[in-house]
């Protein structure tokens, strides 16, 4: 017998372009403090917790043990235990299943789930021949060996090996592979600035109304995320030169891509049981969730597609249809994604040859989708998106009532894709 | 905050000099820690005409173990110093009686030690059916007031009108003004009211099992409060606007507590501070109103931006949430209490503040207007009036204007956010249920509108 996880509280640490507020703050850093405030917001300090699960994308070395560090530094009990995760932009909603299955299983009652990452603090490693060398200078059992392997180092090997954006496989960024498949399924730079904008407007209006008011922590003498644009209009984004793709059919500016942030995100879940116990409304439980990768590198498919595969799946296991929800998250990584996404559940071809189904997903309500604003306007931490999106959505599903369903789904590096139901 | 000119009297040679230049010579304050006793020494008691607290006086007292001296037995042992007199001036009829007072406290304040306590007890003037009675009684408080400013060496004089049938409530303001929770508390009236007061002093956790909001709590004297009352047991709320979040969250933490970020002057503010207390905490038992802002500005000067926004932070507000709780079921627990932070420029007017000192004058107004409704609730509403409070903002002002403003009250030195703070921890005990409507400065008995 199973229970389902809920959802009864987040915080996120406003998201901050990369090298502005938070050039100086570690991905551990980060992540403690985002504990730290829901920590505060649900009187749990001195607390154990059952299980912290968070991770980081890009990641040093010295962080191999990144979450458990945070804890320890946080005012959680030192005797919580905790372990990292790592699934791209992923993570974070990863994580949140993580956590709510060892509590539907009944292993833990309550858990912290989360994500944290830093473009400005990323890992520089040290060039592989020189590693090479290095490695076998220490290993070298006499004095001459070891000054005759050192003598081996030349200054290119100085250079570090610095962490790119791209895809390891096919050498091109996560915005040129966008492109392409913005490009197939014409997806027009209009309604590319047309969701950009409206992701903006959204956020605004969620900060004006206090909606943020628990589930962020000012960070470093931040307060909001520093990537929204509150006055954003389609007019002034159409005036930006497109940076992915190329020629006349390019359509991807950075105002429709989201750019490099730091920040950190977690999400409280435990059973109905411990909730009521601390006290604590449940906003929503976590249903169902399913990933699925893509073979973007010889399969044809785009980068960013998995979630158009992982969501029939889910759906069909739990009887519902695309458009059983009152509200969806689809994470914004780009504009074009989002649409795409949407346009390949609409087609009758895409979801009749790649999904497999006698009838396509449908459409999405517009209306319904990212309401609160996404990661065009908040920024994209990659491992911090998925707690934002859980924490946020949850919410939004307890303001709405019992009984309302969230839908989200998230595109990730590698081709995979992560996507969830939660219900209030 | 280190404060250098004290340290500087305290020394050897600064000792010397000051004495000889006669300059304020401030010492270290006795202030209140856990498991401190009451008093470091005998308290000296006697009466004035035939009072009728004494034996109440006393027991508390011995309770506390503080041994208690006469004024008979005091001669026997004269020059030893005592911690504390205690003067039970509920038999002073006439004005001739005073002459009683005198002659007790004469010779038992000379024998006053360090950060000594002066603490008479009186009848209600405004009771009095006669003139002269009510002359006699009022004549207390100029007494005693003048008194707090002869004496020297940290020690503080203040004054309990007790009118029949509030005796009950005695022991938790007695307590108070002997112990080191009312280090910077000098000169002050309070008139208690008759209540259930609960037996007991609630030992080192007088606040167990009680939910405290307390607002503005993310820096100085808010940062201050949570703290203390999470120190005495309760569990605190902690709220701030969401912008100070990082550091509500680390004093949340620090006690143990909660936080909430919340605008108090959002429309919505009340119910949802309501709504928090209600789902999370099944109610509240402390309220502090301690979040305020500063807009200065002579008035011909003043837009209407800083005259408003002080007046709906530093007092709307407080009216909104007090009533917000009241009217909602459940939301304020038996025996609440609600402490509101107003100001010595409330009292006194400070130039520049005219919008600050009509917010902190008004909280003055809502308290007493409220007082009578919470007591009909066993409840109690009341004002605390910090004076020259050394925090972040004190330090930033100019070194002469610091020093001056510091040195200007009985005691010769600045308060701290704690000073503060213990008075309204104090206010927040259920001890203190017969202290309700009223206005306690916590200033060290400021010049400023004594």
């Amino acid at each position: 017998m199973t229970r389902k996880a809920a959802i009864v509280g987040g915080n996120r640490i406003p998201f901050a372009r990369s090298n502005k507020k938070y050039a100086r703050a570690s991905n551990q850093d980060m992540l403690t403090a985002t504990i730290d405030g829901l920590v505060a917001r649900h009187g749990l300090a001195g607390e154990q917790v059952g299980e912290v699960v968070a991770g980081a994308v890009l990641k040093h070395a010295r962080d191999f043990n990144l979450t458990r560090e945070a804890v320890l530094g946080s005012q959680l009990s030192p005797a919580t235990p905790a372990y990292d995760v790592q699934q791209a932009c992923g993570t974070g909603l990863e994580a949140a299943v993580l956590v709510a299955n060892k509590i539907a299983l009944g292993q833990i009652e309550s858990g912290i789930a989360g994500g944290t990452d830093t473009t400005s603090d990323a890992p520089l490693a040290v060039n592989d021949d020189l590693r090479k060398v290095l490695i076998a200078a220490n290993a070298a059992k006499t004095l001459p060996d070891r000054l005759k392997l050192l003598a081996r180092i030349r200054p290119g090997q100085l250079v570090p090996d610095q962490p790119r954006n791209v895809e390891p496989r096919t050498g091109l960024s996560m915005g040129e592979h966008a492109a392409i498949t913005a490009k197939e399924w014409e997806i027009s730079r209009e309604a590319q600035d047309e969701l950009a904008v409206a992701s903006h407007h959204n956020l605004a209006a969620a900060y004006d109304r206090g909606f943020f008011d628990d589930l962020v922590t000012p960070f470093l003498g931040l307060t909001r995320d520093d990537n929204l644009r509150p006055d954003s209009t389609v007019e002034k984004l159409s005036t930006l030169k497109p940076v992915f793709g190329r020629g006349e059919g390019a359509t991807m500016t950075a105002a429709n891509s989201t750019p490099l942030t730091d920040g950190a995100s977690a999400v409280l879940l435990a059973s109905d049981e411990w909730a009521a116990e601390h006290k604590l409304p449940v906003w929503a439980h976590l249903v169902d969730a399913q990933t699925a990768a893509v073979d973007y590198v010889h399969g044809g498919e785009g980068l960013l597609m998995a979630p158009a595969y992982a969501m029939p799946v889910m759906l069909a296991r739990n009887g519902l249809t695309l458009q059983d929800f009152d509200l969806y998250e689809i994470h914004e990584a780009f504009a074009s994604t989002v649409l795409s996404t949407m346009k390949a559940w609409e087609d009758p071809g895409f979801c009749k040859e790649k999904l497999g189904l006698d009838a396509p997903l449908g459409s999405i309500d517009r209306s319904k989708l990212n309401v609160n604003g996404s990661s065009l306007a908040a920024g994209h931490p990659f491992a911090a998106t998925g707690g934002r999106i859980v924490a946020s959505l949850a919410k939004m599903l307890h303001e709405a009532g019992p009984g309302k369903r969230g839908l989200i789904s998230i595109c990730a590096a590698g081709g995979q894709g992560v996507v969830a139901i939660l219900e209030s | 905050m280190s404060d250098w000119y004290r340290d500087f009297a305290n020394s050897g040679i600064g000792s010397t000099i000051t004495k000889q230049l006669g300059l304020p010579r401030p010492v270290r304050l006795r202030r209140y820690t856990p498991g401190q006793p009451l008093l470091d020494g005998p308290a000296l008691v006697g009466s004035a005409g035939d009072g009728r607290l004494r034996a109440e006086v006393e027991s508390v007292l011995k309770e506390d173990g503080v041994t208690v001296l006469s004024p008979v037995t005091a001669d026997g042992e004269r020059g030893a110093k005592v911690a504390a007199v205690v003067l039970d001036a509920t038999g002073v009829t006439t004005p001739a009686d005073l002459a009683a007072a005198h002659d007790f406290l004469a010779p038992a304040v000379k024998r006053l030690g360090t950060n000594g306590r002066v603490v008479v007890l009186g009848e209600v003037p405004g009771e009095a059916p006669s003139p002269a009675l009510a002359a006699a009684r009022q004549a207390l408080d100029g007494l005693v007031r003048s008194l707090a400013k002869e004496l020297r060496a940290g020690a503080t004089a203040n004054l309990v009108y007790v009118p029949a049938g509030a005796e009950a409530s005695v022991p938790g303001p007695l307590r108070f003004f002997l112990s080191g929770r009312s280090a910077y508390v000098d000169g002050q009236t309070v008139t208690l009211s008759a209540a259930d007061v609960p037996t007991g002093d609630g030992g080192t956790t007088p606040l167990a099992g009680k939910v405290a909001v307390v607002t503005g709590a993310a820096r100085g004297i808010g940062a201050s409060i949570a703290e203390v009352l999470g120190r005495d047991g309760a569990h605190v709320v902690a709220v701030d606007v969401p912008a100070a979040g990082q550091a509500l969250a680390e004093v949340a933490n620090r006690i143990g507590g909660t936080a909430l970020q919340l605008d108090i002057t959002a429309p919505d503010a009340a119910a949802r501070l309501v709504e928090h207390v209600v789902e999370r905490h099944g109610g509240v038992d402390v309220v502090v109103h301690n979040a305020g802002i500063t807009r200065d500005k002579l008035l011909v000067n003043m837009d209407a931006a800083r005259w408003n926004s002080v007046l709906a932070v530093n007092l709307q507000a407080q009216l909104d949430m007090t009533q917000a709780l009241l009217d909602a079921d459940g939301a304020l627990r038996p025996g609440a209490r609600v402490v509101a932070v107003s100001s010595q420029s409330g009292i006194a007017g400070n130039r520049g503040q005219t919008n600050y000192s009509a917010s902190k004058a008004g909280v003055i107004g809502m308290v007493r207007s409220w007082a009578a409704e919470f007591a009909s609730r066993g409840a109690t509403i009341n004002a605390v009036a910090p004076g020259f409070i050394v925090t972040e903002m004190t330090a930033k002002m100019p070194f002469g204007t610091r020093e001056v403003g510091a040195r200007l009250n009985s005691l010769q030195q600045g308060g701290l956010p704690v000073d503060v703070a213990e008075a309204i921890a104090w206010l927040a005990q259920p001890a203190s249920a017969g202290v309700n409507g009223q206005v306690l400065r916590v200033c060290g008995q400021n010049l400023l509108g004594a």
